[in-house]
């Protein structure tokens, strides 16, 4: 199977928000109001039910007036830290198609994947005590059509398809815009991950910070530990929970919540 | 649009001043990033704030709101100087060669033919020296000193660099800048394209603005040219098929409304059917009596008869000067003047200026009916004081409000058929996607329902007048709610023996066996059925004409001028970039903007004007045959090229108790009001997505000025004019930069509209700071550059 890809092209970008409203309308989540933030991004940032948000930030770079708008939601990683910090098997999974999506009838809430992700993404609502990120539409991608936010981007700033025809695409955009003046122009795809399936085409490749994209993403090192040579390990830990969870049942009965007010 | 959305993809350069599609207009957008990943386009933007537009554009130009003139004017000086006009085609499509009649002159602010007292122009000294058969005379070597050319060059030899950035606020150098590459386009190989919205038309200036706008692309050669034009941005899906149907002082298809002097309806077409001004002038309004005589048919139907002049005499006839604009009738209503009012899909509370007078003005009615689909603040205008808080201290209680209000449901656009006429011109037939919910009816059954209703009163008891609606044509199948297929077939005419569809206006007779409800619109609904709703997607010229999807007017034409892009020979400018050339026989490409078996020599290019040619000098505006830089009404400095003559003479201004304007000393900050993608008007704050997206009221303030008043972001300021205030917090940001005009620094500050005191997100109402200051061609109001105070709340 092919590995999927989206290419955002934040040269194109006009942050008109409508792969926001796309990503909430297809996903169908609730509408919450905005918050004023001295700038025309009125969420504040990713929540359980606000997966693409588009970041505004002005800035100066090389003494020129920047307002970048700079799409940001989870970057499908190749060696995705929330899969290797997850304990509760099959909570999340990453499809032959390289998509990385949650399974929330196996989440067990406990936010591991939320330390795991170099990006930040996951969000954990208070109300399911679930976890919640964007899925590239695994659900449309299965029946052969693009995410959402790829079919209402007006300005073709995003293009989905296989990752290496993006990688050259993106690639050949790069090069367009050195040759156009920004000779710092290149593509962003996360290499401290093994590669994303999401890529950025940066006009300044070399301050990724400004864009609000972290500068060099790795996952954390407690969790490569706790997934790689300490897995036996973490194993012991949570089975080692459920036990515990176990005993107290056998002990105590069931748990009750004491503070109803 | 003279060009339309998918031609922006042809161009070198993109001009983006009163305008910001990036923001406004972005699926149109897409074709802008087009012609930057295709053709290496420069995006240049002018404007007072570095808007969403600006952020992705090759340069941008700050400048003062309400100098747009200046700037273009500017534009004009350079490529006369530096010589990157286009010689051949000014020479051969433009007035430049027609000489001037003696006693045609500028000075002091004041073009020849003012008249002091009557506040207005005596225009005769506009018109050109004609020979003996009345055609213009010309110099086509442009070097009579009373050539429009040699005129031209003198009146803009004032508009230096030095003084645009005295007047726009931006350096000489940023101006120099902009302009080399605006006027690189000056050459027969390249092509560039204005896009321009409100910031433009919002102005007491609006229409010699877009005039100096027009000249700067014909002095160019990009008029006609693909990638090239002038090409207006509409804000509505259907606004452009709104101004296309007619308004208070036209009728459908651009025809001037009659006037109490035109009697007759052969006075009418006496005064409203030009001569050619020059030998090979098609003149082809000329064809006035078939459009006006089809369309009378259209409305009377067996009533209208060759005796009885097509029953002429039931089209209601303001007098010779007579004005129905917003202002006028809005100030009319103020007054006491008018009794009822039918607001259709219009909300002037919050879209009018000056909100305080238009409460003022509802309150005075009899009755009113709004037809929303949401109650508006224009709906629940009598509960203002209550809703609106603290802005209008001074309205009436609803107790003392006597205005009878009635809101009748209406279906919104996607609960309806029929076409939108979008910016390029394009009628597209679309389908209902869902049935309007509860009580709500598509527009045509309400209209129809009114009418049927007020008619059966005037048959029963009589009136002052029943004649115009008794006798006007209602023989649709269902009357009480005619299908807009029927009205369509209607709009594009057939012959009244036999009912054969019209193939185009071509076809229309002035002997009354034809009618047709729009002569531009003819041709959209044939023999061969509704050309709206075609989706062909093939591109023969390559040039994105698309001339198989849907219709567009006139003709199916999609470039208008499409005749200029081609020299005297009919081969064109750019050989890569011909919509239409002449193969010997006939001419080949996009529908001619021409007389499709004439030869390249036998008729001017611009067969729509008298003169055969595009006008630079147009004596048809009311303050003047070449624009003129003045400023708003409201400025922070007296006109820098003549300060006696400081704003336009002939500005619409009222001066009743709520139309108080306010001076610098006062209220020392040039304030804009615009939108935002994020919303649609006063309409999306009453829905959950654009509300989440948007949800407050904001201000936009320059660092600096913050800094001097101790504003932070975040922080609530009251914004107050001569008319009202607002407040809301306050966004503080570099995009907006202080500006040095002549000799002080004048802050700029941004305040968008989307807000009110009704819908899921509220806010305070923009208008209750905007001047009852207007257009006088257009009637449109000045939202961009009026005089404000700012303080932290």
């Amino acid at each position: 199977m092919q590995t999927v890809a989206k290419l955002i092209d934040t040269s194109l970008c006009i942050g008109c928000k409508a792969c926001e409203v796309a990503c909430q309308q297809w996903n169908d989540q609730e509408y919450t109001l905005g918050t004023f933030q001295n700038t025309y991004q009125t969420m504040p940032d990713l929540a359980p039910n606000f997966w693409n948000l588009i970041k505004f930030r002005e800035t100066e770079i090389g003494g020129a007036q920047s307002w970048l708008m700079t799409k940001y939601q989870c970057m499908h990683c190749a060696d995705a830290g929330c899969i290797k910090a997850c304990p509760s098997p099959g909570a999340i999974v990453q499809l032959g198609n390289g998509i990385v999506d949650f399974n929330r009838d196996n989440c067990i809430g406990c936010g591991y994947c939320i330390t795991g992700c170099p990006f930040d993404v996951p969000r954990l609502s208070p109300k399911t005590k679930k976890v919640y990120k964007c899925s590239l539409c695994s659900d449309r991608v299965a029946v052969g059509l693009e995410p959402a936010c790829i079919k209402t981007c007006p300005t073709n700033c995003l293009t989905f398809g296989s990752r290496t025809d993006l990688q050259f695409l993106a690639a050949k955009r790069a090069e367009e815009l050195r040759a156009d003046g920004f000779a710092g122009a290149g593509v962003y795809d996360g290499p401290g991950v093994g590669g994303t399936n999401v890529l950025y085409v940066l006009k300044h490749a070399g301050r990724p910070e400004e864009y609000g994209l972290p500068k060099d993403p790795t996952i954390p090192w407690t969790v490569s530990l706790w997934k790689g040579p300490l897995k036996w390990l973490g194993n012991t830990v949570f089975i080692g929970g459920i036990l515990t969870a176990l005993f107290h049942f056998v002990k105590f009965g069931p748990k009750e919540e004491h503070h109803r007010g | 649009m003279t060009n339309g959305w998918t031609d922006v993809s042809n161009a070198d350069v993109i001009l983006v001043m009163g305008g910001n599609p990036a923001e406004n207009h972005p699926v149109g957008f897409r074709f802008v990033m087009e012609a930057r990943r295709k053709r290496k386009a420069k995006l240049v933007v002018v404007d007072p704030r570095f808007n969403r537009t600006a952020a992705v554009a090759d340069s941008y130009t700050p400048m003062r709101a309400g100098t747009d003139i200046a700037f273009l004017g500017g534009l004009i000086h350079y490529a006369i100087e530096n010589k990157l006009y286009h010689d051949e085609y000014v020479k051969l499509h433009t007035n430049a060669p027609f000489l001037v009649k003696e006693g045609f002159d500028f000075a002091e602010g004041y073009f020849s033919g003012w008249d002091g007292a009557a506040k207005k122009y005596d225009r005769a000294s506009w018109q050109y020296e004609t020979d003996a058969q009345g055609f213009a005379k010309v110099d086509p070597a442009l070097e009579h000193p009373r050539s429009v050319f040699q005129l031209m060059k003198k009146h803009y030899a004032r508009y230096t660099p030095d003084a645009v950035a005295n007047i726009c606020g931006c350096t000489a150098e940023e101006f120099r800048k902009a302009a080399a590459v605006i006027c690189s386009t000056g050459r027969a190989d390249r092509a560039g394209t204005i896009l321009y919205a409100l910031g433009w038309t919002q102005h007491s200036h609006a229409v010699q603005l877009i005039h100096t706008a027009a000249m700067l692309q014909l002095m160019l050669g990009n008029i006609g040219m693909p990638g090239g034009g002038i090409n207006a941005q509409r804000g509505h899906a259907n606004i452009q098929g709104s101004t296309d149907m007619g308004s208070w002082n036209n009728l459908p298809g651009y025809l001037k409304i009659p006037r109490a002097n035109m009697a007759t309806l052969d006075d009418y077409l006496k005064a409203n059917t030009p001569k050619p001004l020059r030998p090979n002038s098609l003149n082809y309004w000329g064809n006035t009596p078939k459009f006006m005589v089809s369309l009378l048919k259209a409305y009377y139907g067996k009533h209208a008869a060759k005796e009885n002049g097509f029953a002429y005499g039931n089209i209601p006839k303001p007098g010779e000067t007579e004005n129905y604009g917003w202002g006028q009738f809005f100030d009319k209503m103020h007054k006491g003047g008018i009794e009822g009012f039918i607001s259709f899909g219009m909300n002037p509370v919050a879209n009018g200026p000056n909100t305080p007078k238009m409460l003022d003005a509802l309150s005075k009615l009899k009755w009113m009916i709004v037809v929303e689909n949401f109650e508006t603040e224009t709906a629940a205008f009598w509960n203002a004081k209550k809703l609106g808080g603290k802005f209008y201290p001074t309205f009436v209680d609803p107790a003392q409000i006597q205005t009878e209000a009635f809101l009748l449901p209406a279906a919104c656009f996607a609960e309806k058929d029929g076409a939108f006429v979008n910016s390029s011109r394009w009628l597209q037939w679309k389908r209902a996607a869902l049935p309007p919910p509860g009580d709500a009816k598509p527009d045509q059954e309400i209209m129809s329902r009114l009418f049927l209703a007020v008619r059966d009163l005037y048959a029963k008891e009589g009136g002052k007048a029943p004649a115009p609606l008794l006798e006007m044509n209602w023989d649709y199948t269902n009357p009480r709610n005619p299908s807009l297929e029927e009205v369509a077939r209607e709009v594009n005419g057939r012959e009244i023996a036999g009912g054969r569809q019209l193939n185009g206006f071509g076809e229309l007779k002035d002997d009354g066996s034809t009618l047709c409800g729009n002569w531009i619109y003819s041709g959209s609904w044939t023999e061969a059925g509704n050309m709206m709703a075609r989706r062909g997607q093939d591109d023969p010229t390559g040039l994105g004409i698309y001339p198989n999807w849907s219709w567009s007017w006139p003709a199916n034409r999609r470039i208008l001028y499409n005749r200029a892009a081609a020299n005297a020979q009919g081969q064109g400018w750019d050989p890569l970039r011909t919509p239409l050339r002449w193969d010997g026989e006939r001419w080949r490409g996009d529908v001619p903007d021409y007389k499709a078996d004439a030869k390249p020599a036998d008729y001017g290019a611009f067969i729509m004007l008298p003169e055969g040619v595009a006008k630079l000098f147009a004596a048809d505006l009311v303050e003047g045959p070449f624009p003129e830089h003045y400023e708003p009404v409201e400025s922070p400095v007296p006109n820098p090229l003549h300060t006696n003559v400081s704003s336009n003479p002939m500005a619409t201004v009222f001066h009743g108790p709520l139309d108080k304007l306010g001076d610098a000393k006062s209220y020392p900050y040039v304030a804009i009001t615009y939108r935002l993608t994020e919303h649609f008007h006063y309409w999306t704050k009453h829905v959950a997505s654009g509300s989440e997206l948007q949800s407050n009221f904001f201000v936009e303030l320059p660092e600096e000025l913050a800094s001097a008043k101790g504003i932070e972001g975040g922080d609530i300021v009251r914004v107050t004019s001569a008319r009202g205030s607002v407040e809301g917090p306050a966004l503080v940001t570099k995009r907006i930069r202080p500006l040095k005009v002549a000799g002080q620094t004048v802050y700029q500050i941004g305040i968008p509209i989307h807000w009110g005191f009704i819908g899921r997100v509220r806010g305070p109402l923009v208008n209750n700071l905007t001047p009852s200051a207007y257009d006088p061609n257009s009637g449109t109001p000045e939202y961009k550059g009026f005089l404000v105070n700012l303080e932290k709340a």
